[in-house]
């Protein structure tokens, strides 16, 4: 099996998964009782609390608190934000966040709020000049994705959130870091970014643990209400072993960072290069030096994704599809379609996302079997005037 | 992932007839590449008899294992044998499809449509029977714009699968899938047609003759396979008297196999109102 799907989720890193352990057997005590034999897991909170800290190279542990997942932060954040700052009624975010975020605004759209959404160009930038002309002086708050989850551009967000404080101090600025933790630094100290999510199992951490990064100067109200833990801003008795995990896994990915930059990158480059230049009717959907260094997103014109996804699966490679027949729903990508691809390759675009895990024999695999497959599915396309002067144009270059 | 059957796995990875027929007599499309999935059909014929059929597909799986199963089944058999398949049946061939792929049966069932349509001519007799819709080509509108889907091809789905919500016609014909903008103007036309359409009830004959018959094929048999059996006794309104016989007539479970089993077999084939009641 090739794992090419770390956009979606990674597997758990066997180190994190020993530090995660002992919570589960033995140590399984409450942190907040007042024996000693709570003492560990209290002091396992302490330690990923800090861990989680230098990840997001936050000045304060009190800036950090742990959630469920990457939708609860966002969640935590959004709403609790808005109900502090009741007599503002505009947001303003993007057209390329994820659903999680798309679907929070939609929801207090209905409830009478204002909402802008920004777009971006065919390379997937998003447009500077929207955002601040959109900018207003009752504006509550604004939220940008830290680096997209399909086709991995990275947003200028400590560029973003100066306009966004020059034009209100009291607007709030949100970034979803969820795609951009582990993959490159996040120095929020040095930002004026208010609150950042992020998400464990994207970076080696198991699913059902995140964290919420939140600026000493911002307020929020909880989301869920209830205990004291995390200072009465997320009750319930916290989740001690995922979150013993988080801490781990954000330890080693901020170990790897430079791994990423360097090593990823290249194997990313690597495949993405073999591919446009061994498959006639491959494009590179967003060709930024800007993105985050795991991540490639390729269209294949004329063909459709889901079919391509099913014989990448039978030679075992995973990927994932922006297409939208994968999805469930009947519409390709909202990303894409933000990004104004071309239709004869919208549905057959393609993400590839690497891990630190990636070897360069599984890429070069990938590079092998792609043209065999293409060569079989450009066959049965409808499209072969077409595909016939691709062909032709790819044999000029 | 999909829960695909073999059938249709086996039919992606290895599509049967993939290619064109330069000297077809008859060529059908459906659907197009902004839409995600589109077809051409290609048919070959001997006097009445398809000889040959090839396909070329862009779309899923789904939708290139619906194309591949349609040559198969179109091969060898008359035009009038091949008019007759619907997209039920496609599906029926691959061995079911997922819900939400249905439409990928739809679109080897428009195709045809299309080449049976330019082969007779849309004046022609030939074609107007063909026509499942019911409804004229000045009737034909556009109800689903971002996915180009008329009122006619909602209603064949409907007629074809026998389709009571919005959500079905959506898994059937993509229409209401995108903006969703459509979606109140197919409820109407869902309950337009099932308005229109009521099964005419049944005579008090024919109910107990459709009774019987359903104990007779669907019922008995599965009892005799535990060496029990049930006796048809009387009919009176929607209730129906029978007599357990074999084991069945001394199980213990026999009072919840009558109503689990016999009576919702009996609601579901004959009518919803019936009663089954034990007479021993």
């Amino acid at each position: 099996m090739i794992y090419l799907d770390n956009n979606a989720t990674t597997k758990v890193d066997e180190k994190v998964l020993d530090v995660m352990i002992p919570y589960l057997q033995g140590e399984y005590a409450n942190p907040s009782s007042m024996y000693d034999f709570a003492k560990k897991p209290a002091e396992a909170l302490k330690v990923a609390r800090e861990q989680v800290r230098d990840f997001y190279g936050a000045k304060d542990v009190n800036e950090i608190f742990f959630t469920s997942c990457g939708s609860e932060s966002a969640n935590m954040a959004i709403k609790g934000a808005l109900a502090c700052n009741k007599t503002r009624k505009h947001i303003i975010t993007t057209k390329v966040e994820h659903p999680c975020v798309l679907n929070t605004y939609k929801t207090f759209e209905k409830q009478g709020y204002d909402v802008d959404y920004i777009g971006v160009n065919s390379e997937g930038e998003l447009n500077l000049d929207e955002l601040k002309e959109k900018l207003r002086k009752d504006t509550a708050l604004v939220s940008v994705m830290w680096a997209n989850n399909e086709v991995g551009v990275i947003n200028p967000v400590e560029e973003i959130a100066e306009i966004v404080k020059s034009n209100s101090p009291e607007t709030i600025f949100f970034v979803d870091g969820v795609q951009a933790a582990g993959k490159i630094p996040m120095n929020v100290k040095d930002t004026m970014i208010d609150m950042v999510g992020v998400s464990g199992h994207k970076f080696h951490a198991p699913k059902g643990v995140g964290a919420l990064y939140v600026n000493k100067g911002c307020r929020i109200v909880p989301l869920i209400n209830g205990g004291h833990q995390e200072r009465g801003m997320r009750a319930g008795t916290e989740n001690v072993p995922y979150i013993a995990g988080l801490g781990k896994a954000a330890e080693l990915a901020k170990d790897s960072l430079s791994y990423e930059s360097t090593e990823v990158k290249r194997l990313r480059d690597k495949l993405e290069t073999g591919i446009i230049r061994n498959v006639f009717n491959a494009r590179l959907n967003s060709t930024l030096k800007d993105r985050v260094p795991n991540t490639s997103n390729i269209g294949f014109e004329y063909v459709e994704g889901e079919l391509i996804l099913l014989h990448l699966s039978d030679y075992g490679i995973c990927a994932s599809s922006g297409s939208a027949c994968t999805s469930g729903s009947l519409e390709p990508s909202h990303v894409l379609r933000a990004m104004g691809i071309p239709f004869t390759a919208l549905h057959g675009s393609i993400r590839f996302s690497l891990s630190r895990f990636t070897k360069e024999s599984e890429v070069d695999f990938v590079i092998e079997k792609m043209p065999v497959i293409m060569d079989k599915l450009t066959k049965i396309s409808p499209f072969q005037d077409e595909l016939n002067k691709l062909k032709l144009l790819k044999g000029d270059r | 992932m999909w829960d695909y059957s073999e059938k249709v796995l086996d039919h992606y990875r290895n599509p049967r007839n993939v290619g064109k027929i330069d000297d077809a007599d008859l060529v059908g499309e459906a659907g197009s590449l902004a839409c995600g999935d589109s077809l051409k059909l290609f048919i070959k014929l001997d006097g009445n008899i398809v000889k040959d059929a090839k396909f070329l597909t862009f779309g899923c799986g789904s939708a290139v294992a619906s194309s591949s199963i349609l040559t198969e089944m179109i091969i060898g058999k008359s035009l009038d044998e091949v008019k007759k398949i619907t997209n039920k049946d496609i599906a029926d061939q691959l061995g079911g499809l997922p819900q939400q792929k249905m439409h990928c049966s739809v679109m080897g069932r428009e195709a045809l449509e299309d080449a049976l349509k330019k082969y007779y001519g849309e004046d022609s007799e030939e074609w107007k029977e063909i026509d499942l819709s019911g409804k004229t080509e000045s009737e034909e509108k556009i109800i689903c714009t971002c996915f180009n889907v008329t009122e006619k091809q909602i209603l064949e789905a409907i007629k074809v699968n026998k389709l009571k919500s919005v959500e079905e016609v959506t898994d059937y014909t993509k229409a209401g899938g995108a903006c969703g903008q459509c979606k109140s103007v197919i409820k109407d036309i869902i309950d337009d047609y099932w308005k229109n359409n009521q099964p005419a009830p049944l005579t008090q004959t024919q109910k107990i003759l459709k009774i019987n018959n359903v104990i007779e094929q669907q019922i008995s048999p599965q009892l005799q396979k535990d060496g029990g059996d049930i006796e048809l006794v009387d009919i009176k309104d929607n209730t129906v008297y029978v007599k357990f016989v074999g084991v069945c007539s001394s199980c213990k479970n026999a009072a919840m196999t009558l109503k689990s089993f016999v009576e919702s077999i009996l609601k579901e084939k004959v009518d919803e109102n019936i009663v089954v009641e034990q007479l021993n």
